[in-house]
């Protein structure tokens, strides 16, 4: 397998993974709104209620952060990252 | 100054967000030297849009990539800033508290789905047309799939979904604009219109990207100081975002023994047209899952295919600088968007609880009739009292509100000095602004490099170019407005659908074009035309009175749309030969950050 292919195969796999966390975040703790909400989450607010105002939209943007880190360690690791600015 | 003008960014920017500061303390000592709120209100609005167009007017340019994409040269943080900017729009500023207010739960799913299609754009595509080089969204499409058909089928899907995103935006400038100035609404239109393309005109991309990140910071002033302010005085909390619980729990126990008493239809006829009562639970569930989930994922993908937010990240310096961009963009967005719902909590406690002086629930109706506050926002038709059952005292049955006075009135309701108004009629319009720029941008360039350029006269130089992108500019910002001042519909439910459309035509083929390289110019084309055909084609059955299928409203009837465009796409390339080797290798390179882009600096 190229160098190319592993890179690519390295970073669909981050892309995988990046969207797991992301459907837990967005859609598969709203499938059970109603059962979480009776549990107190951070702060003391209700625990869906909370991820609607802050939970989730906080996890998105680590998350996001967290992806970009890691595709520039897949990029450096195959010699594919950029040279110079930031 | 020492250095070029990148290098001093943080000390220009800084320099201005002391200055705004200190506009806000001249105006304040204005108010206690007796400044009338309609001279505070004016100042405000005069003020930072004559700053903006001071900085439309220095980022004049000559050049195609200064105009189109600012000459790739923003760092990832100002970047990040001039695209919360141009994503935050008049709705998210002035509606958004006011949708979490009456329909809590339900409408949430918005604030999910406005935020987590980041996550897509920044792991599906921003890096990956960050190294095509493209100037505008169709010119990847035209590019990866080739040919002029699809080039020319990306504009139309483009220009559908932001026409009817700037109509709105327009409108809500027009609406500061004319309460702020005092002045009628149609022609406060034009008046926001001008202002708009002061930033854009000169300086194209460069123009926008530098006043966006100045209205940023005025934008997000505007929104933070009330809600800190207001908790802090409410004796609710220091730091509101962590502190509310104690507010939201009040705020269940008040609903319960109020009870939602549902009024009858007669009743109801009395309340004008656009205000609503409190009918829905504040943090409880009240939407099925799939009801809060449809809408949360067709935002999602919409967000992930409105080209007014990826052109965004082809001005970044790399591909690296893109990604990282798209995080610090959401970290902007979300310190409003967490502010929302605090807002939301803190503007329905101060009106219904009775133990708070500002409560109005449970006082004689006359009492309330009498207060300052109340008597403004009536005559301005954003609030409204009625004896429905005859007591002579006020229930939470009888109480009506705009969308939009949870932030306009909460901080006149709080006892907030009057420069506070000011300084949110200023953040409303910033708001407002930043995105109609961004989308007018979006258009006109797609028109005339995608259109005029790329297909009508390839050989034009770069002088004209400029000079029709510029006139299209202008036209398509005048028919905005025009629309914008006929008032069709309101300003919440065309952004939405502007998701919908952008989604039904647009995501696919996007994501296709990076992830399957199969993806070929038929399937591309059909995916296109048969996704927005279709999404456009369910919105105007349900319209019509059509009862839907699966539970897909107005609202997300892009679920639909974009459904059909991916089968149409897979089924139709699937049906069609291979892309050729050139092609392949194409998607090839811009899967690798490094290396050159794969259309030129100028092209």
């Amino acid at each position: 397998m190229s160098k190319q292919e592993q890179h690519w195969e390295k970073s669909r796999g981050l892309l995988f993974m990046t969207l797991a966390i992301w459907f837990v975040f967005s859609i598969g703790i709203f499938l059970f709104g109603a059962e979480m909400n009776e549990v107190t989450g951070p702060f003391g607010y209700p625990l869906t209620y909370w991820f609607t105002c802050q939970g989730s939209l906080g996890a998105f943007v680590i998350l996001i952060f967290w992806f970009a880190n890691r595709q520039e360690k897949i990029d450096e690791e195959f010699g594919f990252s950029e040279r110079g600015d930031d | 100054m020492k250095g070029n003008f990148i290098d001093n960014l943080p000390k220009v920017y800084g320099i201005y967000t002391g200055g705004f500061l200190a506009f806000i303390i001249i105006m304040s000592i204005g108010e206690q030297m007796g400044m009338t709120s309609k001279a505070i209100g004016i100042c405000f609005v005069a003020f930072t849009v004559a700053i903006y167009a001071i900085i439309g007017y220095l980022s004049r340019t000559a050049q195609a990539d200064a105009y189109y994409v600012a000459g790739r040269q923003v760092p990832t943080v100002f970047n990040g800033m001039a695209t919360a900017a141009d994503w935050m729009s008049g709705a998210s500023f002035v509606a958004m508290a006011g949708g979490i207010y009456f329909k809590g739960y339900g409408y949430m799913a918005l604030l999910v789905g406005w935020t987590g299609g980041y996550v897509l754009v920044a792991s599906l595509l921003a890096p990956y047309l960050r190294k095509f080089g493209c100037y505008t969204v169709p010119d990847f499409i035209g590019t990866r799939y080739g040919g002029n058909l699809s080039r020319f089928m990306a504009v139309v899907v483009l220009t559908v979904a932001s026409f009817t995103y700037v109509t709105a935006q327009i409108n809500a400038t027009g609406t500061i604009a004319s309460v702020a100035l005092d002045i009628p609404f149609q022609y406060a239109v034009y008046v926001g219109l001008v202002s708009i393309l002061l930033c854009s005109m000169l300086g194209g991309m460069r123009g926008v990207t530098w006043t966006q990140v100045a209205q940023y910071i005025v934008l997000i002033i505007a929104y933070l100081l009330p809600v800190f302010w207001i908790s802090n005085k409410m004796g609710a909390g220091f730091f509101p975002h962590f502190m509310l619980a104690d507010e939201v729990s009040r705020i269940a126990e008040l609903e319960a023994q109020f009870g939602f008493v549902k009024n009858s239809a007669e009743n109801l006829k009395e309340v004008p047209k656009g205000l609503a009562g409190i009918t829905k639970a504040h943090s409880a569930v009240n939407a099925t899952p799939w009801a809060f989930i449809s809408l949360a994922l067709a935002m999602m993908m919409g967000t992930a295919s409105l080209p007014h937010v990826m052109m965004r990240y082809f001005t970044t310096p790399s591909v690296k600088a893109a990604r990282k961009s798209v995080g610090w963009s959401l970290f902007f967005i979300f310190l409003l968007y967490s502010s929302a719902p605090m807002l939301a909590t803190l503007s329905k406690l101060s009106l219904i609880d009775p133990t708070l002086p500002t409560g109005i629930i449970g006082k004689s109706i006359s009492e309330v009739q009498a207060i300052d506050w109340y008597q403004n926002w009536n005559s301005a038709n954003l609030m409204f009292v009625s004896d429905f059952n005859g007591n002579g005292t006020l229930e939470l049955n009888e109480f009506f509100m705009g969308g939009k006075a949870v932030v306009l009135a909460t901080p006149e309701i709080a006892g907030l000095p009057y420069v506070i108004s000011g300084l949110v009629a200023a953040g409303g319009m910033a708001a407002a602004m930043s995105t109609a720029d961004g989308l007018i941008l979006a258009i006109a360039n797609a028109i005339s490099h995608d259109v005029y350029y790329k297909i009508i006269d390839p050989k034009a130089e770069t002088a004209k170019r400029l000079v029709v992108a510029r006139v299209l500019l202008v036209v398509i910002g005048f028919a905005g407005a025009t629309i914008a001042a006929m008032e069709i519909q309101g300003i919440l439910g065309s952004v939405i659908w502007a998701f919908d459309f952008a989604m039904s035509g647009l995501f696919f083929p996007l994501v296709l074009g990076v992830w399957w390289k199969r993806a070929n110019r038929e399937g591309a084309i059909a995916g296109m035309a048969l996704g927005l055909i279709s999404g456009a084609g369910y919105l105007v059955w349900v319209r019509n009175g059509g009862s839907g299928f699966l539970g897909i409203t107005q609202l997300t009837f892009g679920i639909f749309g974009s459904a059909v465009s991916l089968v149409a796409m897979v089924v139709v390339s699937l049906m069609t030969s291979a892309p050729n080797a050139a092609t392949q290798k194409m998607v090839d390179e811009v899967r690798i950050p490094s290396g050159k882009s794969i259309l030129g600096k100028q092209h």
